[in-house]
């Protein structure tokens, strides 16, 4: 199964595309084995332990995640015959929990409305008080971004070298860094940005500014420019993709590509690469594609 | 007048209003104007350089200022700023 992980289809979007004066792409990330883009990245981040010697018998791998991450490390840590346990925030999607029980993989939940801060707090926590808890930690693991500059953008240059624009996510950064980078090296007027979700009212509970978080990972001088998203301008581009060109994918795929289109707007040529991070499967429990968009409830979902 | 939305962190600080509205040439003539009496928020909003306070992030019509002008992008009656805290990315999906 890892050996599937990766080598996703770059396929040309050109009936959802805005501007007909620009080329755009779209990496399907929802195509690797359990259906998103962290297959890369947990394959990294297991290997970077297991070579750390961190690893003892009784090692229990430890990671905050809301979801795909989780999921991909479930799958790798069951072949790999390492126990796993996963911090998420309560509110996640049903079908995330389900996958991550059928890996096999054990669940603590954090606050729903502290979002993804809590879980890793949660997780730093838990890990401070038993040794027992490894953490592979995406967000300060140098081998995040080292899984998206070893694949994800060589295989961007060797579908598509004549790429100006790479749009992707951000939430650790390691797509950002580590394909922006290897993007970069090829062609240095690259310009990656970045999509983020505008977060609803519900997952920002910090008590103060200084509760905030910048992954160690992210640098933020390797992109050109960041771009918010709200939830129902995500699932409207991901609607449209849906019926222009049959594309099932996840919720934040939406999101790049509402700021993938953005950008298409401003330019007058050029190549535009968006990597749509995973598969629609996971939201299906949350009607993410006939569901009321004017009910404000939307907006506090957690589907990015 | 610019619309600022303000998020629920720094709501104690202008009367938890979740939008003001403020004057200004720039994002940082904005902002400052926004703070002049409010010291709390001023502490909060920006750094002891008097940059912008590293765990904020401000975004004039959806684009973060720090990758445009800064506190020197121009901003004028149309504009939407949005204030909000850094936060761990969803990491769920975008999560890369």
């Amino acid at each position: 199964m890892l050996d599937l992980v990766g080598n996703t289809p770059l396929v040309d979007i050109s009936r959802f595309n805005p501007n007909p004066k620009v080329r755009m792409l779209a990496k399907l990330e929802g195509a690797n084995p359990t259906g998103s883009v962290k297959d890369r990245v947990a394959r990294y981040l297991i290997a970077d332990l297991e070579r750390s010697g961190r690893l003892d018998p009784d090692s229990v791998i430890l990671e905050p995640s809301s979801g795909n991450t989780g999921i991909s490390m479930a799958l790798v840590c069951r072949l790999r015959g390492l126990p796993l346990t996963v911090v998420m925030p309560a509110n996640v999607t049903r079908e995330r929990r389900q996958l991550l029980e059928i890996y096999g993989a054990t669940i603590v939940e954090s606050p729903a409305e502290t979002g993804s801060n809590g879980a890793v707090e949660r997780a730093r926590l838990m890990a401070a008080e038993n040794p027992r808890f490894v953490m592979a930690d995406q967000y300060a693991n140098p081998a995040n971004p080292r899984a998206h500059y070893d694949t994800t953008g060589p295989e961007i240059l060797a579908d598509c070298p004549e790429v100006d624009v790479f749009v992707a996510g951000l939430g650790t950064g390691g797509t950002l860094m580590g394909a922006g980078r290897r993007l970069r090296e090829h062609n240095a007027a690259v310009k990656v940005y970045a999509a983020e979700p505008m977060p609803g009212e519900m997952v920002q509970g910090l008590r103060s500014l200084d509760q905030g978080f910048v992954p160690e990972i992210f640098d933020a001088r390797a992109i050109d420019g960041r771009f918010l998203v709200t939830t129902v301008e995500s699932i409207e581009s991901l609607r449209r993709l849906t019926t222009t060109e049959g594309i099932f994918a996840g919720v934040s795929s939406g999101g790049v590509l509402a700021v993938a289109s953005r950008i298409a707007d401003q330019m007058e040529s050029g190549t535009i690469v968006a990597l749509l991070a995973d598969g629609g499967w996971k939201y299906l429990s949350e009607d993410v594609w006939s569901r009321d968009l004017e009910d404000e409830s939307v907006e506090s979902l957690n589907l990015w | 007048m610019t619309r600022v939305r303000i998020p629920p962190v720094l709501r104690v600080h202008v009367d938890g209003q979740k939008e003001v509205e403020a004057t200004g040439a720039t994002v940082g003539e904005l902002l400052r104007n926004l703070t002049a009496d409010n010291v709390g928020l001023s502490e909060q909003l920006f750094g002891e350089d008097g940059g912008l306070h590293r765990f904020v992030n401000v975004y004039l019509n959806g684009q973060d200022v720090r990758y445009l002008q800064v506190l020197d992008t121009p901003v004028s009656e149309r504009d939407a700023v949005i204030i909000l805290p850094a936060m761990a990315g969803g990491g769920a999906a975008g999560g890369s």
